[in-house]
């Protein structure tokens, strides 16, 4: 992990959250979920539309809507003009846009060290125990 | 007791298994299947076997499906819904009843017919919904149209007695919504208006279809993540999720005992946000349902309660998705072994471009991408260092011709085969030379019900 001038750490989304992508006509939608209430707060603060729309700009310039969903320690996502028309004239082999939410989840922020330590030293909310 | 019903997924797509969905049925109680086959596309793929047979154009998994189920649905009285019925909900009824009669088996199968909205949508001409690109530019090409209805008509035939109800297009998570509404007496909204209550156990309803629609998506399939998703056990024998629902619309998701995948609050909530755009407005034809406020309960061992959706009243409208022809494609991919294989896959697409020129071949695009570094993700795909590059064990190459010209696509695997011998060296073969296929494009519009509703029929028929 590198440090910034400013002292803050850069990481990759997939170290704080989960993703889920999928297709309606033109846009991929995205939900991106922090794994606890201290991840959401980093999520909440960093991931916004615009940062969004320039990590994919490389690729796909289109539009970026984002709305936050702290009842479910949750960012969602539409990002537009993302899929050729539509996934019934998309060229690409993910028509649909399944894996994109991995290249969301390739997006570095900034986050100060101790409150990325924190993030990911607090236990997740899900239950990940074994089935008894 | 208060009561409490069980629903259960059925498949999330056409093509999708349904030995889950018997699991479901014999080991997890569940009292109603609800089993979604139409994706956005898959209208256009249904339109294509319309074309060759005009008794086709449902989905035809449907027979099989329920041939393997309806022995252990018929002993548990557990009654299905689905909207296989595709293009041809008629069609598809006609074939199950075909079925159950060869095999002397008695069930009463509903048809939900009147979806179609073809006329309608070429007499209103509307803009495309997102794009705002004129209805004229695309209304010689426009070849099928279908709005999402909602509840009730399924409603209706649950209340005439139907044990197995087979639909067009109806919005997804109408499918779960309308078990619940038939057996809890919930207000639509037709006769008397819904009041916030009704709406927001309608909102739950909805939300326990939208956690539903897509089966293993709902129970830890799919489950996008880094390094987590291992931790889910036992993919190959996946549980689909259920829903046992109180009178209230309060909910606990759950699968049946001894099947793999997982249910927590982590599954449930990549679920609850899937392909719904503006999360506090997830329009549906029965109600706008607000997930800003829904709270999941994580109670472990694959028990999520969910609570809290609230409702807001329906609008007048109804979504429509229309299709139409949107020209061709055809695809080839073609290898190269080390050494020098991105550069050899480099020379071998200059080599098509060539092709393509020298004999005018008419095209709107030659999209190409390498399968193995960047078809996923682009240019967001970090690219390999010029070394690395040159040492890489193999690369190959997808191109895909878009044009509006059939012949040109056809014609397109014609151009490779000599390369084999003449090209760079080191091919290691070439995949898809002959696999035209039409492309669609999709027209979303809305559509005041008034248009479309009145032309809604129930039949219900003993097989």
């Amino acid at each position: 992990m590198k440090t910034s001038p400013s002292s803050s750490s850069t990481v990759q989304l997939a170290r704080l959250a989960h993703a889920r992508s999928g297709d309606k006509a033109d846009w991929v939608d995205f939900g991106l979920f922090a794994w606890n209430a201290a991840g959401y707060a980093v999520l909440a603060r960093e991931v916004t539309a615009e940062r969004v729309q320039a990590h994919f700009a490389p690729w796909l310039p289109g539009r970026v809507e984002c709305w936050t969903l702290p009842n479910i320690l949750a960012i969602k996502l539409v990002l537009h003009d993302a899929l050729q028309g539509g996934g019934a004239r998309n060229l690409r082999l993910d028509n649909l846009g399944k894996s994109m939410a991995a290249a969301l989840l390739r997006m570095e922020i900034q986050v100060p060290p101790d409150e990325l330590a924190a993030c990911l030293a607090a236990p997740r909310v899900g239950w990940w125990g074994e089935t008894s | 007791m208060k009561k409490s019903i069980r629903v259960g997924a059925g498949l999330g797509f056409y093509g999708d298994a349904w030995e889950p969905v018997l699991a479901s049925i014999e080991r997890g109680g569940a009292q109603y299947i609800a089993s979604d086959h139409l994706a956005e596309l898959t209208l256009a793929i249904l339109q294509k076997d319309l074309q060759r047979d005009p008794a086709l154009g449902y989905a035809r998994d449907v027979v099989p499906m329920l041939l393997a189920l309806w022995p252990a649905m018929a002993q548990r009285k557990v009654r299905f819904i689905c909207n296989a019925g595709g293009l041809n909900p008629a069609g598809a009824a006609s074939a199950v009843r075909a079925a159950f009669a060869a095999k002397g088996w008695a069930a009463r199968v509903a048809v939900v017919t009147g979806d179609e909205a073809l006329g309608q949508l070429a007499e209103l001409a509307p803009a495309h919904m997102f794009s705002a690109a004129p209805f004229d530019a695309v209304r010689e090409r426009m070849v099928f149209a279908n709005a999402y209805l909602g509840a009730r008509p399924i409603v209706s035939a649950l209340q005439q007695g139907a044990d197995i109800v087979i639909t067009g297009r109806v919005a997804d998570a109408a499918l779960f919504l309308a078990p619940l509404v038939h057996e809890f007496n919930w207000n639509l909204g037709d006769e008397t208006p819904a009041s916030a209550a009704d709406l927001n156990r309608l909102a739950q309803g909805l939300a326990v279809g939208h956690l539903l629609e897509c089966s293993g998506q709902g129970s830890g399939g799919n489950f996008g993540s880094l390094e987590a998703w291992k931790a889910i056990p036992d993919l190959a024998h996946i549980g689909y999720p259920m829903a046992e629902v109180d009178e209230d619309g309060s909910a606990v998701i759950m699968k049946a005992p001894g099947t793999g995948g997982r249910i927590n609050f982590d599954t449930v909530r990549q679920q609850l946000l899937y392909e719904v755009h503006d999360p506090n407005r997830y329009f549906s034809p029965d109600v706008v349902l607000d997930l800003s406020t829904v709270r999941l309960d994580d109670l472990g061992q694959d028990r999520v309660r969910m609570t809290g959706a609230t409702g807001h009243p329906r609008t007048g409208q109804l979504k429509v998705v229309g299709g139409y022809r949107d020209g061709f494609k055809a695809e080839v991919t073609w290898g190269f072994s080390w050494p020098d294989a991105h550069d050899k896959a480099l020379a071998a697409v200059q080599m098509v471009k060539s092709q393509l020129a020298d004999k005018a071949v008419p095209h709107e695009d030659l999209f190409v991408e390498f399968p193995g570094l960047n078809s996923a993700h682009g240019a967001l795909a970090p690219w390999p260092e010029r070394q690395a590059l040159a040492g890489l064990n193999e690369v190959w190459v997808r191109m895909v011709l878009r044009t509006r010209d059939k012949k040109a696509a056809d014609g397109f695997g014609r151009l490779f085969p000599w390369m084999g011998l003449s090209g760079p060296a080191y091919t290691c073969g070439f995949h898809g030379l002959h696999n035209t296929s039409e492309l669609l494009g999709i027209w979303p519009a809305l559509m005041d019900r008034t248009l479309v509703e009145p032309q809604v029929r129930v039949e219900v028929l003993q097989t």
